[in-house]
């Protein structure tokens, strides 16, 4: 008994609910170690202004934990309310790291609230700092332990399906899948990216509006750095997946590059449109280079479309999904490699307004790079919910009532957005740098009297 | 002892842990909305805020581990609840989720903002009432099985004078617990006034508790006559728990020993809450589901508690090093320390 209705609105509220969470969740991942990167900075070289900047975005970070934490108690509910099916198969396979997350979620917790108040606590800011570590290790973790869950949906393996039941299950084995190393380091490198830009581009918003504070320019170069470096590994990381899927998933390489035909030195479709013949027009060919994303040898034969049954193959329109995520992360490498040549070799021009517009828009293009990503990713293994094992109807719940809770589900992270955006902007511009400054010299200077 | 009886002994404990903790926030949200409505907010909000700020997270985290428990021990858990209770789980959460943000948004962005202060207080006392369902529904009878799945009978649930007698429980539990908890710790932070009237909501809170809670038991024998005797075979726990319950209320009558208060009351709700979930064995829900059915295979069951004994040596030092920073800091909690971030 399936009730199609149930199924349709299941998959669009759990994709809602992801694809709000993800960006508190990615940004939850990465500041933690931007904040500690930041207040180890300040401390070995004695610079107040990075402590500054720990302090800035960890007071920031704490509205964005927030609604982080209660969006993915969501999504940890909804897994069992919209999936009944599914979890009760995925309890028995793959609740080990589920339940490992929630540990790396509690650790994370304890010392973040400990770290918020014990600014002024210990003698030496050293103690303060070493908090830090226990946070920033928490956040990755439970990154690794839930995107371990999500590369077993993609690559389900540990067990053996006898008439019907599970048996002969293996944890372990479930937990190390294939998917798994790609998976993981993709994410944690590309929420580290993320992070960085997103908060270089809140720098390079201050410098343009005006101040021009050494606060603003150290943090642009200290993150833009970072993010040169997580880019760089994220697109290495990339190329990586892009060799796990020619080799266990081709059906979503071949859908994502729009590939039907299986051939040797299969060449990469870049852009275009899919018209009504399904034909593709006005796209860039490079030849022989999908055989090299796909097993690194020009040569090389490449799985297409054509050899899958037509209700195993994935949407087509996930190959814009992929160039949207690849142009993007070129293009803020490319940003942050200019922008450090020119701090090197003094050019000019990265002071220029239309060069700072430049890196504001990366904050927000990395964000709509990991949105794009993750759909990619979750469309491309369409129709499965477990690929090869359980299709996604047959996990989804039958209660009749999941459109009306899509409907209230919008209108709470309706809230939860507007809410956050509008809190965050108060916290800062009603104390801004200048501002902190001036009042910490003002106690310290009474303090001395 | 079975590996079914350790995982639920383990999963119960944890939301035993859930319902201490997020009662004392819940109540304190609440008394602190009631404190701005009655101009009395100077009184209270200091402490209430002092004691939640580095909690709040931590709290949480307690109801993910057991949800997140449950289905690792016990899948069939997620088949059947997981269809049952879309709607009222659905709500809980949006109002978990309202009180998660508005907290930290009220406390690190605007400070003072009456509406998030009303909306906290509210949701804080609603969710527990949206929560207690599914105790009501583990009772059973309000299950039909329809084409071989189980769906809620809505209009028999909200029906039942059982299932509004456990909301009341749970409201009243809530601000009962919290108000016992803050007047200990006003107390310790020397604010007496504070304390007073702490004791007072206390006072006031154990009326409807006890009546509810006793109400309970006479309700389940006409719904879950096997619950019931189960309950009756076990009446020295429960009488431990009411005579706690009265040490309690006697001394914080007396104005006296308001440390020894708050522990009998975990006591008091230890007993009452072990012995309610031994009674409720061997059913997970009743009648469809028993722990042997539900439990997961031995592989998994026993990948858990490995993990769950490694997990607890972080933890519990990490709770201890939490506490002894905040909640046994005798400088944090009398206010000398402001080391808000």
């Amino acid at each position: 008994m399936i009730n199609e209705s149930a199924v349709f609105w299941s998959r669009v509220l759990t994709e809602l609910t992801l694809s709000f969470h993800i960006i508190y969740a990615t940004i939850g991942v990465g500041i933690p170690l931007m904040i500690m990167i930041a207040q180890w900075v300040g401390y070995k070289n004695n610079d107040e202004h990075y402590i500054l900047l720990a302090r800035r975005w960890a007071r920031g970070f704490v509205i964005t934990v927030a609604v982080g934490v209660v969006t993915g108690t969501a999504i940890g509910l909804q897994l069992s309310l919209l999936w009944p099916n599914f979890m009760q198969l995925a309890g028995q396979v793959i609740a080990l790291p589920l339940f490992m997350e929630t540990f790396a979620f509690f650790f994370e917790a304890i010392f973040l609230g400990i770290y918020l108040y014990t600014w002024d606590r210990f003698d030496s800011q050293k103690k303060h700092m070493l908090l830090l570590i226990p946070v920033a290790i928490g956040a990755s973790m439970s990154a690794v332990f839930i995107t371990i869950v999500n590369a077993f949906m993609n690559a389900p393996q540990g067990f053996e399906i006898l008439n019907g039941e599970l048996v002969n299950i293996q944890p372990l084995v479930a937990m190390f899948n294939p998917a798994m190393p790609t998976k993981v380091a993709h994410v944690l490198v590309s929420a580290y990216m993320t992070s960085a830009f997103i908060l270089a581009s809140i720098a390079a918003f201050r410098l343009l509006k005006g101040s021009n504070h050494i606060y603003h320019k150290k943090a642009l170069f200290l993150l833009m750095k970072l993010g040169l470096i997580f880019s760089i590994a994220t697109a290495i990381i990339g190329d990586f997946s892009g060799k796990y899927l020619a080799e266990y998933q081709p059906e979503k390489l071949a859908a994502a590059e729009w590939h039907f035909e299986t051939e040797e030195g299969a060449s990469l479709v870049l852009l275009g449109f899919l018209n009504a013949e399904e034909e593709i027009t006005y796209s860039i060919r490079i030849p022989y280079a999908l055989s090299i994303l796909a097993f690194g040898n020009p040569m090389a034969e490449v799985v297409g479309l054509e050899e899958f049954p037509e209700d195993e193959i994935p949407p087509l329109y996930i190959h814009y999904l992929f160039n949207i995520m690849v142009f993007i992360g070129m293009f803020m490498i490319l940003v942050s490699i200019i922008y450090l040549a020119g701090i090197w070799r003094a050019w000019s021009f990265i002071k220029a307004k239309w060069f700072r517009w430049g890196i504001v828009a990366g904050g927000p293009l990395s964000i709509i790079a990991i949105e794009a990503g993750w759909w990619l990713a979750e469309v491309g293994r369409q129709p499965w919910i477990l690929r090869g094992i359980m299709r996604t109807e047959e996990g989804a719940t039958t209660s009749g009532q999941v459109d009306l809770m899509f409907i209230l589900f919008c209108l709470l992270y309706l809230v939860l957005g507007i809410g956050s955006i509008v809190v965050l902007r108060r916290m800062f511009r009603s104390n801004t740098i200048e501002q902190e400054i001036a009042d910490r010299e003002s106690v310290k200077a009474g303090e001395g009297q | 002892m079975s590996l079914e009886i350790l995982g639920i002994t383990v999963l119960w404990t944890f939301l035993f842990g859930y319902i201490i903790v997020a009662s004392i926030d819940f109540g304190a949200g609440f008394f602190n909305a009631y404190s701005l409505l009655t101009n009395r907010s100077h009184i209270l909000t200091n402490i209430i805020q002092r004691y939640l700020s580095p909690v709040w997270e931590v709290t949480n985290v307690f109801l993910v581990f057991f949800f997140v428990g449950i289905v690792g021990f016990f899948p069939q858990t997620a088949y059947y609840y997981g269809t049952l209770l879309l709607v009222p789980v659905s709500i809980s959460i949006i109002l978990l989720a309202v009180r998660g943000s508005y907290y930290a948004f009220e406390s690190y962005g605007s400070r003072g903002h009456k509406g998030y202060a009303f909306a906290y207080g509210l949701s804080g006392l609603l969710f527990p009432a949206s929560l207690s369902v599914v105790l009501t529904i583990s009772e059973g009878g309000f299950i039909d099985v329809v084409n071989g799945h189980p769906e809620l009978d809505y209009w028999k649930l909200y029906t039942s004078p059982l299932s509004w007698s456990i909301v009341l429980l749970s409201v009243a539990a809530v601000l009962y617990i919290s108000a016992v908890f803050l007047t200990w710790y006003a107390w310790k932070a020397k604010d007496l006034e504070a304390s007073n009237l702490m004791r007072k909501y206390a006072l006031i809170w154990s009326i409807p508790l006890i009546i509810t809670a006793a109400g309970i038991i006479v309700e389940l024998r006409d719904h879950n006559k096997i619950h019931y005797e189960n309950i009756v075979k076990l009446w020295p726990v429960f009488s431990l728990s009411a005579l706690l319950f009265l040490v309690t209320l006697y001394f914080i009558w007396k104005k006296r020993s308001y440390g020894i208060s708050v522990v009998l009351l975990i006591l008091q709700f230890a007993f009452a809450f072990f012995a309610y979930g031994f009674s409720h064995y061997p059913y997970l829900l009743y009648p469809h589901l028993t722990i042997h059915e539900g439990f997961t295979n031995q592989e998994m069951a026993i990948a858990l508690v490995i993990v769950f004994v490694l997990g607890l040596c972080l933890l519990i030092p990490s709770l201890y090093l939490l506490f002894r920073l905040f909640l046994f800091n005798k400088e944090y909690v009398t206010g000398e320390r402001k080391d808000h971030a």
